[in-house]
């Protein structure tokens, strides 16, 4: 199972262990990381997944298509890093993906 | 702050539910947390339901909020497939349907709705389908083979996203809507023109202004039967007209009931140790300023999410815009504010020749709400032009040269 790591804004870390298919949003939602709700559950629709991600997976992901792109435009806090959470699946070359949490998120 | 004690006892596994639990454990709530619901699955996710489950694109597991092993790890306990039947206030206890007894220190009621089912002759008939509960949607799956006739009555959210997914599924699709036009609760007539035209487009026999007077058939529903005379030869039905809220409980306790369980802003019932949340509750609401019950998922978890901090002695009041979405075709809706009341329109783009909008309600020059359709980066903004009931010249809205982010303060 790839492992995950979240870090909050304060710095607090949550390691969770994810499965393979499932969205990064699902897995840390599965596993009650703070700060990361997924209220549209998971569709693109809401933004409440909103993460950076770190290198160097971040260059190594596949990027976001137009629907993202779109809502994180109009999303607060927004940087080259930003991605949706909901949009990242899951996979065994993410295993140690480091993922911070936005403080207003 | 003050941390309550003892146990949590929620009435309901939606998400409202599933999301109060949740939540009272993040914010460090140390004693028991139990979840009863009526059905038998773990609290899932509704929205895909009409959706990618439909579809066929995602499994019954993939609907779950949590999975099993996550639910017990983050100890929440969940009593499904037996309903509770009374609630005894003074002793602290509710009853359920096997006369079981569970002991509560607070209670939160998150009995959500179930659907209305349509009241004419033959609507009982074993192909006749209601669209709310995973056992309803496997239920219409099972009848949706490529070339079947469907007959959905109702051109609201659930009647609109089903036709999309069925007609995509290769079946001859119907949908038939009493008032003048599809969406008529919650959009304007050029929203709900465009969707009109999208769906005949995609092949949708799209059918405004009827009504069904009854099924008709021996064991089955074999034709719907118009209030005009005509009739429509169909293989199943599927009803999607609307949700009726679960407030039995809650009056039978004794508890207010007006539209729906009525709680304060606080999330709060009369009775300090019962607290409602989601579908099933009206609430004040500070942006729309009067009393309002909301079905929606959004509001389902912020309200659970509430509810949880209030039991934690939080007193925070809970507030959020009412917004909404829904995927039809390639399409996304997103809509937030109550457009009801507003005397100007306002478009950015053209509903009736593109695919991709944005419409704004205003009333006495101040934005209300917003409808966006495939135009994520703008219903971002919109959100908080409309938090905010900006005041922004119409032309300038309307001008698509200009950026909408130029817009907002």
């Amino acid at each position: 199972m790839p492992t995950l790591k979240f870090i909050e804004a304060s710095g607090q870390t949550h390691v969770v262990e994810a499965v393979v298919g499932q969205s990064v949003m699902e897995a840390a939602t599965g596993h009650l990381v703070p700060g990361i709700v997924g209220e549209c559950g998971g569709c693109c629709a809401c933004a409440t997944c909103h993460v950076y991600v770190e290198e160097p997976w971040c260059g190594q992901l596949d990027p976001p298509d137009e629907m993202e792109r779109g809502m994180l435009d109009g999303t607060p806090g927004v940087t080259a890093r930003s991605r949706l959470s909901c949009q990242i699946k899951v996979s065994a070359a993410l295993d140690g993906l480091v993922l911070r949490i936005p403080a207003a998120s | 702050m003050t941390q309550a004690k003892g146990t949590v006892l929620i009435i309901g596994g939606g998400q409202a539910g599933a999301e109060t639990a949740v939540e009272l454990r993040k914010l460090g709530h140390d004693g028991r947390i139990l979840i009863v619901g009526e059905e038998p699955f773990l609290p899932y996710k509704r929205p895909p339901l009409s959706k990618a489950y439909l579809a066929g694109d995602c499994t019954e597991t993939q609907l779950y909020m949590m999975q099993a092993a996550n639910l017990e790890k983050a100890g929440i306990e969940y009593h499904g497939g037996v309903p509770v039947t009374r609630i005894d206030r003074a002793a602290h206890t509710v009853e359920r349907a096997d006369g079981t007894q569970l002991r509560y220190d607070k209670l939160v009621l998150a009995t959500g709705g179930r659907a209305r089912p349509l009241p004419v002759p033959g609507a009982d008939k074993p192909n006749v389908f209601l669209l709310r509960t995973i056992a309803d949607v496997q239920k219409i799956r099972a009848h949706c083979q490529p070339g079947k006739r469907v007959a959905i009555v109702g051109g609201g959210f659930i009647g609109l996203e089903a036709a999309a997914v069925l007609v995509k599924k290769g079946l001859a699709v119907t949908v038939l809507e009493g008032l003048p036009r599809v969406l008529a609760r919650v959009t304007c007539p050029q929203v709900s023109a465009f969707f009109e035209r999208v769906h005949r487009q995609a092949g949708v026999d799209l059918r405004t202004g009827v009504q069904v007077a009854g099924f008709d058939g021996d064991a089955e529903v074999k034709r719907v039967c118009l209030s005009d005379g005509s009739t429509i030869e169909t293989d199943f039905v599927v009803v999607g007209i609307g949700l009726i809220p679960n407030t039995e409980l809650a009056a039978s306790a004794g508890l207010a009931v007006d539209n729906g369980i009525v709680v304060d802003e606080y999330t709060r019932t009369a009775d300090p140790d019962i607290y409602a949340a989601g579908d099933c509750t009206h609430h004040p609401s500070r942006f729309l300023g009067r009393y309002v019950r909301l079905e929606s998922v959004q509001n389902a978890m912020e309200q659970g999410r509430a509810a949880a901090r209030n039991i934690m002695g939080r007193q925070e009041p809970y507030q959020m815009v009412p917004w909404f979405w829904s995927d039809q075709y390639d399409l996304k809706l997103q809509m937030v504010g109550i457009s009801s009341g507003y005397d100007q329109l306002v478009l950015r783009g053209d509903p009736a020749t593109q695919r991709h909008f944005a419409v704004f309600y205003l009333k006495n020059g101040r934005i209300i709400a917003a409808d966006t359709v495939s135009r994520p980066q703008e219903f971002m903004l919109a959100k908080k032009l409309v938090a905010e009931n900006a005041t922004v010249d119409p032309a300038r809205l309307a001008d698509e040269t200009l950026p909408l982010k130029t817009l907002v303060g």
